[in-house]
């Protein structure tokens, strides 16, 4: 008997699983991109805001080579409709912004959703309660409604407390409605789980060993929720990275000269009848990350099974 | 025995109420289930006193109360003389390094997400208690104390069975050297030749380190192995007390007289000789007692007056308490007379010998 702990069961499931393996490859080069690559195209020449009129006709402003622009190396993916910036350039600090949104709400929901479900299943009446119904009304809210509807307000309020304006505004209001709006669907799983793990003796050896609640809730009840929380992180990510998509494709994102995939996604529908690579460019790079964070959210979910487990 | 002061654990007239509530938006308390309904004991210094009584009466309520795990409802607790029913979980804390508890259900007392060694820290950790030596060397000495490869110390509970884990959760109970350890049926989840060793376990740590135990079990013959004195308990009352010897072979109350002819004898002539008493019908409900002796709908020998009066908890010799109006003196097949039996029953004030060379231990 080799002696196992969780994280080594599920790593050594999780490195027979071929796709699993494909697709987190393809997430930590995606991170790896977003963090790096613009640097690493600005010393190689590219930048998202150079506007390059050479590269579009002087009369409607579109690329002059055909396939939007396409020319290496100076252009390797086209340059965009009337400005002539480069779409590489582009796409790549497209996936910075919408990783930071979605890794950062993601992370914040994923504590908000933790800490109130812990509360809420261990301490169990009142608070329970209060909770619980403080959940339904969150989720009771028409979500898109009310995030366009604030978005100016609300980001100029962030403005006015010391944020800086412009798109750092905007993206921390997009971070924190995705959080505000997310977190009930975890903290429920969570409070279930809590529901069940309390009445587990070794919640009871441990008061009778003298250990206060943070010790009780974050000491022995937070190991054994990891399972749930890590595949629930797996599987918002990815919905929060096209929920940044969509909201961006409204508006609510951040405005020119930076660029998201949903920006760059509405902007292509003008031009999609020319240029369709303008769609399946970010299009492809957004389907890519959903489907690999997909994949390998299902592959953790199996190999954190704790019915094989035990 | 009731000399105050020097008891390590004393209970006197627990009572443990569970409220029933109505289901539904506005939850009501509807009654109560007693489950627990005036129970004294005492355990003194180095000696194990043995709780046994169907599953039901109320044992595994006590065992919790005892360490306000559940909060009485009244009566008074006091460990090394210490009242602790009115103390704060925080002022607890100091009680809690005296007195410590061991679980029925070893899968269940083990987190499963901790490694043995940080199982067996936690009461140094929880306590901020720096052992001599470190935590770890600590740990390792007490795993190798109760018979546990110090090397599996990073082991997580799921690669043990059912012996080896019990014996992990008396490592724990034992770390900081308690006075008392509660014991909730620790060998009824184990197989028997298992219980055998982990009951040698318990008495050898008791002898070295002068532990009490108060033992609880539903099955007489384990309880037979390890208490130098027993207390028989059914729906939540304290039915007779005696020293170990003069319980099992002069029995009084017609409760502990039916829980022993329950208990099969090894030998098949004897056991087809013997009188079984079977208890007829089920536990009545706690949250509705009978009226009188909470015994009388399964009693034998059960008269009017046991429905209208309760019975006290007297002491009919030195040592040996009995709460029945009817208590059944003659006992069939005894080889110790009644004159015999108390005369080994121990003298006030004076811990009971550790059990001798009868004690009886499973093939
Ligand atoms: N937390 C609780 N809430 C309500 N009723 C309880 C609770 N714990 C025990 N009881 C009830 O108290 C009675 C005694 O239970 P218990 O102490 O577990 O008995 P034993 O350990 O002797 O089997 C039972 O009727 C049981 O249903
Ligand atoms: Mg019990």
């Amino acid at each position: 008997m080799v002696g196992r702990s969780l994280r080594e069961i599920v790593w050594a499931r999780l490195r027979r699983d071929r796709v699993a393996l494909i697709c987190f490859a393809i997430l930590v080069v995606m991170y790896l991109l977003a963090i790096v690559g613009p640097y690493l195209l600005n010393a190689l020449g590219y930048d998202p805001y150079t506007f390059d009129r050479a590269a579009i006709s002087n009369s409607g402003g579109q690329p002059v080579l055909p396939n939007g622009g396409i020319e290496f190396p100076k252009h390797p993916l086209g340059v965009e409709w009337g400005t002539g910036r480069d779409i590489m350039a582009q796409l790549l600090s497209g996936l910075r912004i919408s990783l930071i949104v979605s890794t950062s709400a993601t992370i914040l929901t994923v504590l908000i959703g933790t800490v109130v479900g812990i509360v809420a299943g261990y301490a169990g009446g009142w608070t329970d309660q209060i909770l619980g119904r403080l959940m339904d009304l969150v989720l009771a809210f028409p979500f898109l409604l009310i995030v366009l509807a604030l978005s100016g307000v609300m980001t100029d309020r962030l403005t006015a407390m010391g944020v800086p304006e412009g798109n750092t505004s905007r993206v921390l209001y997009l971070i924190l409605v995705m959080s505000l709006f997310g977190w009930p669907y975890l903290a429920r799983i969570v409070r279930g789980q809590v529901l069940s793990l309390r009445e587990r003796e070794f919640v009871e050896a441990a008061v009778a060993m003298g250990a206060g609640t943070p010790r009780i809730l974050f000491g022995e009840m937070l190991p054994n929720l990891w399972a749930p929380i890590l595949v629930y992180t797996t599987l918002t990510l990815p919905s929060y990275i096209g929920l940044e998509a969509a909201l961006s494709f409204l508006g609510v994102g951040v405005l020119p000269p930076d660029t998201t995939f949903g920006a760059m996604l509405a902007n292509s529908v003008s031009y999609f009848q020319v240029v369709p690579l303008y769609l399946f460019i970010p299009g492809g790079m957004l389907v890519l990350l959903v489907v690999s964070f997909n994949l390998l959210g299902d592959s953790l979910r199996d190999a954190l099974d704790p019915k094989a487990i035990h | 025995m009731t000399d105050a002061g020097k008891e390590v654990l004393e209970v006197s007239n627990l009572r443990t109420y569970f409220p029933v509530r109505s289901r539904g938006v506005l939850p009501r308390t509807i009654g109560q289930v007693k489950a627990v309904d005036g129970v004294d004991l005492a355990v003194g210094p180095g000696e194990t006193l043995g709780l046994v009584g169907e599953s039901g009466s109320g044992k595994t309520t006590v065992a919790r109360s005892v360490l306000m795990l559940v909060r009485p409802t009244s009566g008074s607790v006091k460990i090394e003389g210490q009242e602790i029913t009115r103390l704060s979980q925080r002022d607890l804390a100091p009680v809690r390094r005296k007195a410590a508890m061991i679980f029925q259900d070893p899968y269940n007392a083990l987190n499963p997400r901790h490694t043995v060694g940080g199982i067996i820290s936690a009461p140094f950790k929880i306590q901020k208690i720096e052992p001599e030596g470190g935590v770890k060397r600590a740990v390792q000495t007490l795993m190798e104390r109760v018979g546990l490869n110090p090397e599996h110390y990073n082991r997580y509970p799921n690669e043990f069975s059912g012996g080896q884990r019990q014996r992990i959760g008396i490592a724990r109970a034992v770390a900081l050297r308690p006075k008392l350890i509660v014991c909730d049926e620790p060998v009824s989840a184990l197989d028997v030749s298992i219980q055998a060793q982990i009951l040698n376990l318990l008495r050898d740590l008791q002898h070295e380190f002068g532990i009490s135990y108060l033992f609880v079990a539903h099955d007489l013959a384990v309880v037979r192995q390890i208490s130098h004195r027993v207390a028989v308990m059914y729906l939540g009352h304290m039915m007779e007390t005696a020293s170990r010897k003069v319980l099992y072979s002069q029995p009084l109350h017609p409760y502990t007289h039916s829980l022993l002819s329950a208990v099969p004898i090894p030998d098949p002539a004897r056991q087809r000789e013997r009188n079984r008493i079977l208890l007829e019908g089920d536990l009545p409900s706690p949250i509705n007692p009978p009226s009188g002796c909470v015994f009388r709908t399964r009693c034998f020998q059960a008269q009017e007056r046991c429905a209208v009066e309760i019975p006290p908890l007297v002491e009919v010799a030195p040592g040996h308490k009995v709460a029945c109006h009817f208590p059944i003196a003659t006992v069939p097949k005894s080889v110790v007379t009644e004159h015999q039996a108390h005369e080994l029953a121990p003298v006030e004030g004076v811990p009971v010998p550790p059990a001798g060379p009868d004690r009886v231990v499973p093939a």
